[in-house]
């Protein structure tokens, strides 16, 4: 019953554990040695950065790539840095000395800053067709565009609110972003704040007790809502597409909006810095092809920006006005309309 | 040995200062602004509340632990470790299950007629971090319960100690040496909270520093302001960290027979009381992980390729860092208990208190000129992990290492027992149990740690963490949550082999 152990303990267990532990950090050594260096080719490598969604297995990089290989005698590599906003970051750490050659995944709430920067040269294309405004800037590219929309389910909200004050006065509960962390946060910030001017602090202040929480980012939001803990989730106008086409789900539907629906449209451009820029410029034009284009709304759940035939199903509706501010404009408003939110929420 | 710890302390904090350093100095300065008072008020109130709570909370339910025998206390140890090792917003989700506007809580209140619970605030903020914690500092004061020698006890029971004379006589001086570290441990954690925080706070009125120092780098790209916010932060976590050294007495209970005798818990009231104590953890730490693990069995078949390459390399970057970190822990706290210097404590604990968006960035600005960065994420992960797990690992084991220091120090010295021998004949014998545990806890928490891979990795570096990510990003929830419950078995099963390994010489 009484084991006694004296001091010397169990020597030979220890010593096999410790070979053991020994070996597994010899092998994980190895597989991180194996896994981290990467085969260097004699064909030229045109680096894009871009957000971690884009290259994911079930996002469009693959395919992009897979058709860009094809044509272009060279290695595309994509380097992912969490979303938009990152990207940003991201460059203005490397600067010139930058690998990168194209980012791709900047929007427009973000253009103004990054121009400012002057770390990206004019892309030489023509103006992308698809868009539901006229935009044509010499440095940023759209490749792809959607309507930001607060998203419910029709069995548990029949009657979802028209406007922004039609929700503040009613009881429904929504689930946003916060728009220092969020790309969709700022574009909330930006939406009341083009819709309303002067007035966005009020509308904040009433939409206050409608607001269960404010997440880091779109997943976590999108993740509350889908668990219930939310009526409304502020999204995109394509998100129903997503469960109706891909989980065959039609229970979703976003709410159109009195004032119109704000817009987000992602960019591409060309770094300065680039050591490829042609093969940089191949890549902005193919972003532009009918191959590209095709593959944005079933991977990107977004709108092409070429006119390309939507999938079967992908859109039921779309928002009467669309809003959209100037990149300075958005520049100018946004410490102020964050400050507003701040005060209205800090209840 | 002194020179090693040394290195290895100024190591500890070269990997805390240099990265702010280098996010400064590419700045050209720290700067800080009037907001920040609010960010940082609301920073300690969270923390301190947390920790207290926490740590509170723990005692009873390590007591019960500790005197109490019955089938499955084991597996429920193991178990009831699991919440801390979970990714935050998996916790977050299956405290929502439960907690949430539309969870278990509230919808029996709502059948009952009763008014309806807000998780959101304050409340749910100490409640998640609770969660998290418990588990740690449950198994920190265990520790200290299985650190007194069994015949200590057999002498209290021997002289005809009552409970109170117990808890007078062998448990207080106990908890006096392990509470100050258990609760700068759980404060420094809670300090660096970003999503819990943000999530269940409620709204912007939640900032903490860590969401503040993300608004600096991404809203406004002032690299200054979030090397000065990271330097409050680091402050204020080191500041704990000291004054909980200043406030740990050595307990002294001297060296005991390591025989594993049935402890006697005492009867009447007091089993009625553990029984509750250790049901009430149960149910609070296991039904959040039920349901957790029921929403994402049926999203284990939509699990897409990627995760089997990113499971592997998690494992990995965890099985590096645990030899890492466990090297490094050894050495620091062997030199502690000998009386080494006191900014070796410092060093120490200074990792916990780090932001981990500073850090990523100034590695990155680090890394940069020398190297693509993305060719270095994995083993800048390890070099990270290592860092952020040595805080507990060290708190883990330094009680141990005073005490063997202390019984078997002067021994050792007489028989002329150095270097390697002295680490196979008495070192890891005499410290198996806090050291099992504390690789145990650093392979986990190394396995879960998002941590600054985000900031590196490409297409081909992604760690399970990164994968779950991506696919929450891309409207796959349930194929999320399936690799979220691969997640947590994997970082669970790491965590009970060393574990285990640690317990061989426990009944």
């Amino acid at each position: 019953m009484h084991r006694i152990s004296s001091v010397p303990g169990h020597p030979p267990q220890l010593e096999e554990a410790m070979k053991a532990l020994t070996l597994a950090a010899g092998i994980s050594c190895v597989a991180l040695a194996l896994s981290s260096g990467a085969a260097t080719a004699e064909t030229p490598v045109l680096t894009v950065l871009t957000y971690d969604s884009f290259i994911s297995e079930w996002g469009p990089g693959p395919a992009v790539e897979k058709a860009f290989e094809a044509s272009c005698g060279c290695d595309l590599r994509f380097v992912a840095a969490g979303d938009g906003a990152a990207l940003l970051a991201r460059l203005q750490l490397e600067g010139v000395a930058s690998e990168t050659d194209v980012v791709l995944g900047l929007d427009t709430g973000l253009t103004a800053a990054a121009a400012a920067t002057g770390l990206f040269a004019p892309h030489g294309q023509p103006a992308a067709t698809a868009l539901p405004v006229a935009y044509d800037d010499p440095l940023f590219l759209p490749y792809d565009w959607g309507w930001f929309a607060f998203v419910y389910d029709k069995a548990r909200l029949p009657a979802p609110p028209t406007s922004f004050a039609d929700l503040a006065a009613s009881g429904v509960k929504i689930v946003i972003q916060d728009p220092r962390s969020s790309t969709p946060g700022l574009g909330l910030l930006l939406w009341v704040k083009a819709a309303h001017g002067d007035k966005a602090g009020e509308v904040w202040a009433g939409l206050a007790d409608n607001i269960v929480t404010v997440t880091p980012g779109w997943s976590e939001a999108y993740g509350l809502f889908l668990e219930g803990e939310a009526d409304m989730v502020l999204s995109y106008t394509t998100s129903p597409a997503y469960h109706r086409l891909a989980e065959g789900d039609d229970s979703k539907d976003w709410a159109p909006f009195a004032e119109g629906h704000y817009l987000q449209v992602e960019v591409s451009a060309k770094l300065a810095a680039t050591d490829q820029p042609a093969l940089a410029d191949a890549f902005l034009a193919f972003t532009q092809s009918a191959e590209f284009q095709a593959l944005i709304p079933e991977t990107n759940w977004m709108y092409p920006a070429g006119d390309v035939p939507l999938p079967e199903g992908f859109e039921t509706a779309r928002p009467a006005t669309s809003l959209l501010m100037t990149a300075d404009e958005a520049a100018a408003a946004r410490s102020a309309a964050l400050a507003e939110w701040q005060a209205a929420l800090a209840q | 040995m002194a020179s090693s710890a040394g290195a290895v302390g100024a190591a500890a904090l070269l990997l805390v200062a240099v990265p702010i350093g280098a996010v400064a100095l590419r700045a050209g300065g720290l700067s800080l602004s009037p907001a920040d008072g609010a960010a940082l008020r609301f920073t300690l109130l969270q923390a301190a509340l947390s920790a207290s709570v926490s740590v509170a909370l723990a005692v009873p339910v390590a007591r019960a632990l500790a005197r109490r025998r019955f089938a499955g206390r084991r597996a429920l140890i193991t178990l009831m470790g699991a919440p801390f090792l979970l990714p935050v917003i998996v916790a977050v989700m299956g405290l929502l299950a439960l907690f949430g506007r539309s969870g278990v809580v509230n919808a029996v209140l709502t059948a009952l007629g009763l008014p309806a619970l807000s998780i959101y605030g304050l409340q749910g903020v100490v409640l998640a971090h609770v969660f998290l914690n418990l588990p740690l500092a449950t198994r920190m004061i265990l520790q200290g319960w299985q650190a007194i020698p069994a015949e200590r006890f057999r002498l209290g029971a021997a002289l005809g100690f009552s409970p109170r004379e117990v808890a007078r006589h062998l448990e207080l001086p106990m908890l006096r040496e392990v509470l100050p570290g258990a609760l700068a441990t759980v404060f420094a954690l809670c300090l660096t909270s970003f999503a819990v925080a943000l999530i269940l706070g409620g709204g912007p009125w939640a900032t903490t520093l860590e969401l503040a120092i993300y608004q600096a780098v991404r809203f406004d790209f002032d690299l200054g302001h979030a090397a000065g916010l990271a330097l409050v932060q680091a402050l204020v976590g080191g500041s704990a960290a000291l004054a909980a050294w200043a406030a740990a007495r050595a307990a002294g209970f001297g060296a005991g027979l390591d025989r594993t005798l049935p402890m006697a818990g005492p009867g009447g009231w007091h089993r009625g009381a553990d029984a509750a104590a250790l049901t009430v953890a149960a149910v609070f730490l296991l039904a959040p992980m039920a349901a957790v693990l029921l929403r994402g069995l049926p999203g284990l078949a939509e699990m897409p390729g990627a995760v089997w390459p990113a499971l592997v390399r998690s494992v990995a970057v965890a099985l590096a860092s645990v030899v890492v970190t466990m090297a490094a822990a050894l050495v620091l706290a062997q030199a502690v208990a000998r009386g080494g210097p006191r900014w070796l404590d410092l060093a120490a604990a200074l990792p916990l208190a780090t932001s981990g968006l500073v850090l990523g960035t100034g590695l990155f600005l680090l890394v940069q000129p020398f190297a693509p960065p993305m060719r270095l994420a994995l083993p800048v992960t390890v070099a990270v992990n290592a860092a952020l797990s040595l805080p507990f690992a060290y708190r883990l084991i330094l009680p141990d290492a005073r005490a063997l220091e202390a019984d078997y120090g002067r021994l050792a010295a007489s028989l002329s027992l150095t270097g390697a021998a002295r680490l196979r004949l008495v070192t890891l014998p005499r410290l198996r149990r806090p050291l099992g545990f504390a690789a145990g806890l650093a392979a986990a928490l190394s396995m879960g740690d998002l941590g600054v891979i985000a900031l590196f990795a490409g297409e081909a570096e992604a760690t399970l963490p990164l994968v779950i990510q991506r696919l929450q990003g891309a409207y796959r929830t349930e194929a999320a949550a399936g690799a979220s419950v691969l997640l947590v078995a994997a970082a669970l099963a790491l965590f009970a082999a060393f574990d285990r390994w640690g317990r061989h010489a426990e009944a």
